[in-house]
């Protein structure tokens, strides 16, 4: 079998941090895998400013972050970029299997790395009674479909949970002419950063209901409208307190959860609670040789923080392949 | 008089208190560092923001390209730029940070890109 020696999974910012710091501490064979067409992971979508701060000391959008480590990867030989390449089993030894159009290639990795990001809650949308109509997106999704397909998803928004990534979308459905009726937040403040609410809110005098939560979704065929109320401190409806508010499309924003099924599969000690690796240093996992970093490890706030620590996790790969017999 | 403000210059979002006298803002406090203080001059005296959007594209490898002001425009002006922005289209390759538009509405700032799009 085919041996590399550092073998990062996930083109995204973790991906790409780690890649660049092994390279720096002297990785000379680098497969970064990514399972899109291009680099930039979730940063592609995320075209609102707000990235860089801490690392580049200059407010970026996130396409413009992702560049500036693309254009670096993309110069770097000993680096090679397998787009299109999608992870689909994972063992213990360290030997990965992967899909890209017309090919199916296994290889062990000497260390590996895996910068797989993660995904949207969802858990609380079975919790919402009512249909299934069309018309409910993950927040994320609704990015997707406006900054890179060119889609307005809808008209008249809710959206249900105050994360960063739904109060982002309040301020850019209302940027693109739709009409943001409500942010139904169920906890006492805004799970997103507060500057998010001045500026996507506030900015927009979108209304925000904390305590309150959306008691069931109608409509037949499409999204027609929503039932909110407030709610008391264990989180129970206030009687009287109910509402309706109409509207074509709700956003579901309500938190993110680390995407780690390959190194499950693997068999590395999983904390269920938080879908992360049992780690007892930063990116560590059980298995040595074998690092998480970026929001596969942890959700991070800002992407800053992912960089950082996902070139730590580079630097340890480095050391590890340095220290092999 | 005392206003107060959030400061959205970094993630931390310190709680400002400013004195105001005569439209000006005479003093803040609350800030951890400078730029809250500079934020709440700004933001009292004449608010900004970057404005951040996609163009449409003709003949590209992506759709939309994103686009922003290089610096904060009025926030008073966001409505009327993103209604510019809506009519443009991109039918020619470009880097990151290339100018679409220069002095933007003649507002002394640039629109760019912060993609690469072929
Ligand atoms: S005052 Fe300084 S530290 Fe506080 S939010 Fe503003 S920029 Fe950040």
């Amino acid at each position: 079998m085919i041996s590399r020696d550092l073998v990062i999974v996930g083109g995204g910012p973790a991906g790409l941090a780690a890649a660049l710091a092994a390279y720096e501490n002297g990785v000379k064979d680098i497969l970064l895998l990514e399972r899109d067409q291009y680099l930039g992971g979730i940063l592609n979508q995320c075209i609102h400013p707000g990235f860089g701060l801490q690392y580049f000391k200059a407010e970026l959008t996130g396409p413009q972050y992702a560049e500036r480590f693309i254009q670096k990867i993309n110069h770097i030989k000993e680096i090679e970029v397998s787009l299109k390449s999608l992870v689909v089993h994972l063992t213990k030894e360290k030997a990965l299997t992967y899909i890209k159009p017309g090919a199916m290639q296994t290889l062990t990795a000497k260390a590996l790395i895996m910068g797989t990001g993660c995904r949207e809650r969802t858990r609380e949308m079975i919790q919402i009674p009512g249909t299934r109509p069309a018309g409910i997106f993950p927040a994320g999704l609704a990015q997707k479909l406006i900054n890179i397909e060119g889609l307005l998803p809808g008209r008249e928004v809710v959206i249900i949970g105050s994360g960063d990534i739904g109060l982002i979308m309040a301020r850019r459905f209302t940027l693109e002419g739709a009409q943001v009726k409500a942010v139904i937040e169920i906890q006492k403040e805004s799970r997103g950063l507060i500057r998010n609410v001045v500026q996507c809110l506030d900015d927009f005098n979108l209304p925000l209901y904390l305590r309150h939560k959306i008691l069931k979704i109608h409509g037949k065929d499409r999204v027609e409208k929503v039932t909110v109320a407030e709610v008391d401190d264990k989180l129970q409806e206030i009687p009287g307190t109910r509402f309706e508010l109409a509207c074509d499309t709700v956003l579901i924003s309500v938190g993110l959860i680390p995407e780690n099924e390959l190194i499950e599969m693997a068999g590395v000690a999983m904390d269920e609670k938080t879908n992360s690796p049992e780690s007892s240093e930063l990116s560590t996992t059980s298995i040595p040789g074998l690092w998480v970093c970026g929001n596969a490890y942890k959700i991070y706030d800002v992407v800053d923080g992912v960089t950082r620590d996902s070139a730590q996790a580079g630097k340890l790969a480095a050391e590890y392949l340095r220290n092999l017999p | 008089m005392i206003k107060k403000l959030t400061c959205i210059a970094c993630p931390q979002g310190c709680p400002l208190i400013a004195e105001i006298g005569q439209g000006r803002v005479s003093k803040v406090s609350g800030n951890k560092c400078p730029k809250g203080e500079e934020y709440a001059k700004q933001e009292i005296e004449n608010p900004q923001r970057v404005l951040t959007s996609t163009i449409l594209t003709q003949g590209l490898a992506l759709k939309m390209a994103p686009v922003r002001t290089n610096k904060p425009i009025p926030k008073n002006k966001i409505l009327e730029a993103m209604s510019e922005i809506k009519k443009l289209r991109l039918n020619r390759p470009v880097k990151v940070d290339e100018v679409i538009i220069e002095n933007f509405m003649e507002l002394g700032v640039d629109l760019i890109t912060t993609r690469t799009v072929d």
